[in-house]
């Protein structure tokens, strides 16, 4: 046999950096869903009430449903390009193990928007009011929150990579599945918010990446060569 | 061992023929039981002595979200066989369970919020239950899209079993995570499981009429399956001599 | 060494090729040809792996394919309709994530030498949503004088480019299937120097018998 060894760790960060260099090189993918996150959060006031006490008492839980709405927005493209010129197929036709491609993928998506978002998300914190106490809290949880969301999405991407206009069906197959993300990451900030401990919120969080880590390479991976086949 | 008898049993005719002899006992079973569940349930149960006569609809409520929640297990199941051993049958039977578990499911929520008018005062809280039943059938709602928007037979067949299993996977998380948050936010809300122990003149009713939902379950599903098979089949030799023959007579 | 055994297939409910049998041995070319829709792209899709919808068996060193498919891919290389070439990236950094995916690790020099060869010198650093389509399908095939892979699949590689680039495809192929290589290809073009190894068919006469129905009987209980 002339197999030698896979070089899976090479390729692994190999993707990564051809995700990434496509994701700066056309900057609308980085920029478009931060925007999205600005103007949807710049709703919430418009839409209840310019009240300071009001707005800071919902302040955690709309960052977070906006930071939610702008991963879900992103992820459709996430193996939508790679179908249309014919990547996909090379990626499934891989010597290496597709779960381990499709972990990069989710990983560099992560990576491009996921990051801008946490990083956006203190200002528009600072915007609605968030008590300061609360900041660590916020910014953890969506540390946790964010790629675990990428990982969820990312079977839903999959599974609808071959539909057109497949966004709002992602939208659909993939928001139930986001609910316990949303439980636990405002459930940090408005235990931070009211003096309390976090930290169990947090563990959750945790525990649930790990699993995610663990499960949703799989299922995408199953998701791709089911939907690619047909 | 010899499994023969077993493909046969998958093979899409056999449970045609086989089904058409099981259907109308099926049937009668099914109407003999709700009838009996429901008019002894609602004509001649007593009424409860904190909720008068209002409590009648759990004889509706409870077998529709028992099923609600049921359902989507056996579809779990039926995915499992869809995706290892690939039997035809395991599909028709996902197809058809979503659309009737999602109507049980918001017959769940409907009667829930009947009920929920006398009892809490308001059409909906959001309760534990509730939301786990709310998000329960947004699962379903995306297994119904996908294999809408799907064209390939076969490869819809297997997206929506991925789809259902990543939905089992979630749905204990998702319970658990609707509980904890539930807790969070407001101390005491009224919860179905802090009732006292039912009445055997309550229980038995709720047990047939709960038998009788599963049998009209069992039921309605062989009648969609059957006429599933018959649109997927219909190229076949032996569905176009059996509308030769309907239609001879 | 790559087998087919009774395949068939069927698509949207419209038998495109059965009973197809026929075996690949080193040092050989099959050259599929048929109408449009006549299923080519679906055997070939269906040989590369990407589709586990037919009938029969594939059988790769003796065995059957979906046991094997860890040597398999290693071994083949795929060259589809849509020539999985990023317009953001530069021919090069295409070159470089494409042979990642396989296993192999390529030296620029390497990489720039394959593209002299496709007449792509001097458009290494241009991002490739610049070139023309036939320079986007040259970069993808520029990977075929650097692959270790023992069989080619290519779908059509000989669409949308010019005299030049048809007289180097011919040579490559022709230096592979001397080092015993193995290629699978679905073109309309007459392979004129390679012609002593090329082997033939026409998907049409797979298509059984005509006016049969292959459906009627089908009892099964199986996806």
């Amino acid at each position: 046999m002339s197999e030698g060894h896979l070089r899976g760790r090479q390729v692994f960060f190999s993707i990564i950096k051809r995700d990434l260099m496509l994701a700066f090189r056309t900057p609308g993918q980085v920029v478009n869903p931060v925007a999205f996150y600005l103007m949807v959060a710049s709703l919430f006031p418009l839409g209840i009430a310019p009240d300071k006490a009001l707005l800071s008492q919902l302040a955690g839980g709309i960052v977070w449903i906006g930071a939610l709405l702008a991963v879900l927005l992103s992820l459709d493209s996430l193996f939508r390009s790679d179908q249309e010129d014919g990547s996909l197929d090379q990626l499934l036709l891989s010597p290496h193990p597709l779960p381990l491609l499709a972990l990069a993928k989710v990983a560099a998506h992560w990576l491009a928007t996921g990051l801008a978002l946490i990083l956006t998300a203190p200002l528009l914190a600072l915007m609605l009011h968030l008590p300061t106490q609360a900041f660590p809290a916020l910014m953890l949880s969506l540390l946790l929150g964010t790629p675990l969301m990428s990982l969820v999405g990312g079977i839903g991407a999959a599974l609808t990579v071959r539909v057109q206009r497949g966004g709002v069906l992602l939208t659909l197959l993939s928001l139930p599945l986001y609910v316990p993300v949303l439980i636990f990451g405002t459930g940090a900030v408005q235990s931070a918010v009211d003096g309390m401990e976090y930290t169990g919120h947090l563990l959750w969080l945790g525990a649930l990446l790990m699993t995610g880590l663990c499960l949703a390479p799989l299922a995408i991976a199953a998701s791709l060569r089911v939907v690619v086949d047909g | 061992m010899n499994w023969t008898f077993f493909h046969k049993l998958g093979s899409p005719k056999w449970f045609y023929h086989l089904s058409g002899k099981w259907l109308p006992w099926l049937g009668t079973l099914a109407a003999l039981s709700m009838i009996a569940g429901l008019v002894w349930g609602l004509l001649f149960a007593p009424p409860d002595y904190l909720q008068g006569n209002s409590y009648r609809i759990i004889f509706l409520h409870v077998p529709t979200a028992f099923l609600a929640s049921a359902v989507y297990l056996m579809m779990a199941g039926a995915a499992v066989v869809t995706l290892v051993w690939k039997v035809k049958l395991a599909d028709v039977a996902l197809q058809c369970m979503a659309p009737i578990g999602s109507s049980f499911c918001l017959l769940a929520l409907i009667t829930g919020a009947i009920w929920g008018k006398p009892t809490w005062g308001t059409w909906w809280v959001w309760d534990a239950r509730l939301t786990s039943m709310l998000i329960l059938l947004f699962l379903y709602f995306g297994v119904i899209a996908l294999r809408g928007a799907i064209r390939s037979a076969t490869t819809a067949a297997k997206a929506c079993a991925v789809l259902t299993l990543v939905g089992v996977v979630n749905i204990p998380i998702i319970k658990f995570s609707v509980e904890w948050w539930n807790t969070l936010h407001q101390g005491a809300t009224l919860t179905l499981t802090e009732k006292p122990a039912m009445a055997v003149q309550m229980l038995w009713p709720l047990l047939i009429s709960i038998l009788g939902f599963y049998l009209f379950f069992g039921a309605v599903l062989v009648l969609r399956m059957r006429i599933e098979i018959l649109n997927r089949e219909r190229r076949t030799r032996w569905v176009q001599k059996l509308v030769a023959d309907e239609m001879g007579v | 060494m790559l087998k087919l055994v009774k395949l068939g297939c069927e698509r949207d409910n419209r038998l495109l090729f059965t009973d197809l049998s026929i075996e690949l041995l080193p040092g050989q070319l099959l050259q599929i040809e048929g109408a449009n829709g006549s299923g080519k792209t679906t055997l070939l899709r269906v040989l590369a792996g990407l589709s586990s919808d037919y009938l029969g068996d594939i059988c790769w060193r003796g065995e059957k394919l979906s046991g094997v498919y860890a040597d398999f891919r290693l071994s083949t290389f795929y060259f589809g309709h849509k020539p999985a070439v990023k317009h953001e990236l530069t021919p090069i950094e295409n070159m470089h994530w494409r042979a990642g995916l396989r296993n192999e690790v390529r030296s620029e020099q390497q990489i720039r030498k394959a593209l002299d060869q496709v007449d792509l010198a001097g458009f290494e650093e241009v991002p490739c949503g610049h070139l023309s389509a036939g320079q986007q399908r040259r970069v993808a095939l520029a990977d075929l004088s650097v692959t270790e892979a023992r069989l080619w699949i290519l779908d059509e590689p000989f669409t949308a480019i010019d005299v030049h680039g048809v007289a180097w495809l011919e040579s490559v192929l022709l230096r592979h299937i001397n080092d015993d290589g193995m290629v699978v290809i679905t073109s309309h073009q007459r392979l004129r120097d390679i012609s002593g190894q090329v082997r033939k068919i026409r998907l049409e006469s797979f298509s059984g018998p005509v006016g049969s129905d292959h459906f009627a009987d089908d009892e099964g209980a199986f996806l």
